[in-house]
């Protein structure tokens, strides 16, 4: 067989994956590109009122608003914490996990499956129970009834962010289990024999390997953190007082689509998408940078 | 090289040719006079005895109109904007009749949802009161019959008056020192529960000292909150959000429920309430211990003008049965059934000779018949508004004020700098 006769082949089997791809990706975004480059409010989608062509002008509107880059900030700073809460109490846990004796383990992962499996509306409004300024088990206990935890913006992004940290770790520590459940024995072994410390066998063997993991999980994590929506819009109820606890989607989802400005929330959109394949990207080079193969 | 050549070709031939999808022209030329007759109408905490009247007036209009059927759909006031977009867009999926609220009225009517009324054929139309089939209509033309009002006014709790020897207030500006005072005699209350989030609580202020959201100039919106009036009536009502009255951290995150749900609970001794809370406070632990008045304007004895809520009954523009779906219309908004609603669900007639009917009977409704006869007051009757609403830009401006992030001066030029935006575009 020819070589080119060899790469046809090759794209007939990759064909239906590339149709699946083109579907289910290339479509849309090609949709959510072309939409952000128009005037597209409800009267145009139901043909009340013509189209008009507007070039970048839904971008010039939204990088000139001095709201979007506070909000910007905030949701690239909110991302963080929950990212660095997410894998340092899921990497926490999994160590743990690994050092304790079966049924202590099992109850762990049992809890953890509960916080993973709950929708996060329910599991946002049961948090807000929990919270509750007058009858909230949590001011109850610690005796400070009439605090709102949701009224000062500083509180209600730590309380959101410990519902995102609490739903998202599980994911965390169930992988990063598996991964150092997956070194082999003999490795820790030979470190052992070499006289390393626990620490060094930590910092030298366990997490070199554990690399290849944790960069999934942390790519995972950035990416829902940066794109949370529920527990901010229920939490503080669509963005908190006047507006302080408002990130990325929501505001999207504010003054785009329930004010049916779909123009204009395409833009964020493409924004959005833009902003994390270079922030994933940056993430893959400087991890190649330092030497890991991918 | 070549491939990177066809897909910017691609690219730049499919933005040029393609433009996002639209929905054809909705309006259908056919009239049927027979078939389903398909309806939307909210649906209710309580729902039972609006569906029973709804269903009298079915049989009686099935048995007007033989090989007619009318289907009646429940649906969420929450979800309301996605359904009716949703119907838009899709004129299949489309109702013939809705119910839906005033203030949506000019975001639907230029999406092309609802078709235009002419009400002269309809005896009973001549009794509508004026100022509340105004909310019915978009640059003169009427989209919808006014099905029921709701006003708001001054709720105060008896019991918490007779002990401090205080009577309710007169003029608006005597609200803030009675309710700093009643804080201040009982702490654990809060003077009057106001919210931050509580528009039609706060337009009243801005309309009795002249204001107004925005002013309309050869059919074009302009904002007004930032005028000197405007600015007085948000000074006014953002008074009322402080610690010594009603404590930020409570009350600047509550609209319209969770304000009355704060007198509800017995803690507050005073709020703004709608017609429509009754059977909810006489439900609580505020019941039997408390009176309404007219929310008062800058002078004695006046009335703060009140926002004219409501629903409207319509006719969607796509209806493949208009004859059918008008006649429905004026059945279920007619005299008799205002009446009967009046009586199942405690909504306020849209007639004027009905709504004296039923306030003569009932002396509970005075303070609200009476806000209605001095002049109710709407929000600027454009789609710009619903975006403005979306957008909470309003709301935003409060807690602003009441936050101290920002001032009166600067909250309101910014609000007006945001709603013109939306005016323009």
């Amino acid at each position: 067989m020819t070589s080119k006769g060899q790469g046809r082949t090759a794209f007939a089997y990759l064909t239906p994956a590339l149709l699946v791809l083109a579907g289910l990706l290339a479509y849309p975004i090609y949709q959510l590109v072309l939409i952000s480059l128009y005037d597209y409010g409800q009267e145009q989608v139901s043909g009340g009122a013509p189209l008009t062509f507007l070039g970048l002008g839904n971008y010039q509107n939204l990088l000139g608003n001095q709201q979007f880059w506070t909000v910007l900030g905030q949701t690239v700073a909110f991302a963080a914490v929950c990212v660095v809460g997410t894998l340092l109490v899921g990497a926490v846990l999994a160590i743990l996990a690994t050092r304790v004796r079966t049924w202590v383990r099992m109850t762990l992962f049992l809890a953890a499956l509960g916080a993973w499996s709950t929708p996060a509306v329910a599991g946002s409004t049961i948090w807000l129970f929990l919270f509750d300024a007058n009858f909230g088990f949590v001011n109850e206990v610690l005796g400070i009834q009439g605090f709102s935890w949701t009224f000062d913006k500083w509180t209600a992004f730590g309380l959101v962010a410990a519902q995102v940290i609490w739903c998202s770790f599980p994911f965390v520590m169930v992988t990063l289990y598996a991964g150092i459940k997956a070194i082999p024995g003999e490795v820790l072994e030979a470190a052992a024999l070499d006289g390393a410390s626990a620490f060094r066998t930590a910092w030298s063997v366990t997490l070199p390997l554990l690399r290849p993991i944790i960069l999934v999980v942390t790519i995972q994590s950035i990416i829902w953190d940066f794109k949370v929506f529920t527990q901010i819009y229920v939490m503080t109820n669509g963005g908190g007082i006047a507006g302080r606890n408002l990130v990325l989607n929501v505001y999207a989802y504010q003054q785009a689509f329930a004010a049916s400005e779909y123009g204009l929330g395409a833009a964020i959109g493409v924004v959005m998408t833009v902003l994390l394949l270079a922030i994933t990207m940056f993430y893959l080079r400087a991890l190649r940078r330092s030497g890991e193969v991918l | 090289m070549r491939l990177k050549t066809f897909v910017a070709v691609l690219g730049v031939g499919a933005v040029v040719a393609c433009a996002p999808v639209q929905s054809g022209p909705t309006s259908s030329g056919t009239d049927e006079k027979t078939g389903q007759v398909r309806v939307w109408l909210f649906d209710e905490v309580n729902r039972g005895p609006k569906e029973t009247v709804v269903k009298e007036a079915i049989s009686e209009f099935q048995g007007k109109h033989s090989g007619v059927t009318v289907d009646v759909q429940y649906i969420q006031v929450s979800s309301r904007a996605e359904r009716f977009k949703a119907a838009f867009s899709d004129p299949k999926s489309a109702p013939d009749v809705a119910e839906f609220g005033n203030t949506d009225l000019a975001g639907y009517v230029s999406a092309g949802g609802f078709s235009e009324l002419d009400l002269n054929a309809w005896s009973e139309s001549k009794d509508l009161v004026p100022t509340i089939l105004d909310t019915a209509k978009v640059d003169g033309k009427t989209y919808g019959v006014p099905w029921f009002v709701g006003v708001r006014a001054l709720y105060y709790r008896t019991d918490v008056f007779t002990e401090l020897g205080l009577k309710p207030p007169t003029t608006l500006d005597e609200i803030a020192p009675l309710a700093r005072q009643i804080r201040q005699r009982k702490p654990e209350l809060i003077g009057i529960s106001a919210g931050g989030k509580y528009l039609f609580a706060a337009l009243p202020f801005i309309w009795a000292n002249g204001g107004d959201i925005a002013k309309q100039d050869g059919g074009k919106y302009t904002a007004a909150i930032d005028s000197a009036e405007a600015k007085a009536g948000v000074a006014k009502y953002t008074e009322l959000i402080k610690d010594d009255i009603c404590p930020p951290a409570t009350c600047a995150g509550n609209g319209g429920d969770a304000s009355v749900e704060a007198f509800r609970a017995g803690k507050a001794a005073m709020t703004i309430g709608g017609d429509f809370n009754r059977k909810s406070v006489d439900a609580s632990s505020a019941a039997g211990k408390y009176a309404v008045v007219p929310l008062p304007g800058k002078t004695a004895g006046s009335i703060a003008p009140a926002f004219a809520g409501g629903n409207l009954l319509g006719v969607m523009k796509g209806t493949q049965r208009k004859t059918l779906a008008n006649e429905f219309v004026q059945l279920l908004a007619s005299k008799k059934y205002q009446q009967k609603m009046y009586t199942a669900m405690g909504n306020l007639p849209t007639f004027s000779d009905v709504q004296k009917q039923v306030s003569d009977s009932d002396k509970f409704l005075e303070p609200f018949t009476k806000t209605l006869q001095a002049g109710t007051k709407f929000v600027p009757v454009t789609p710009a508004w619903a975006k403005i609403e979306a957008q909470t830009v309003v709301p935003t401006m409060i807690q602003e004020v009441v936050t101290g992030a920002k001032n009166v001066d600067t909250a309101t030029a910014d609000a007006a700098k945001t709603m013109n935006a939306a005016f323009s575009s």
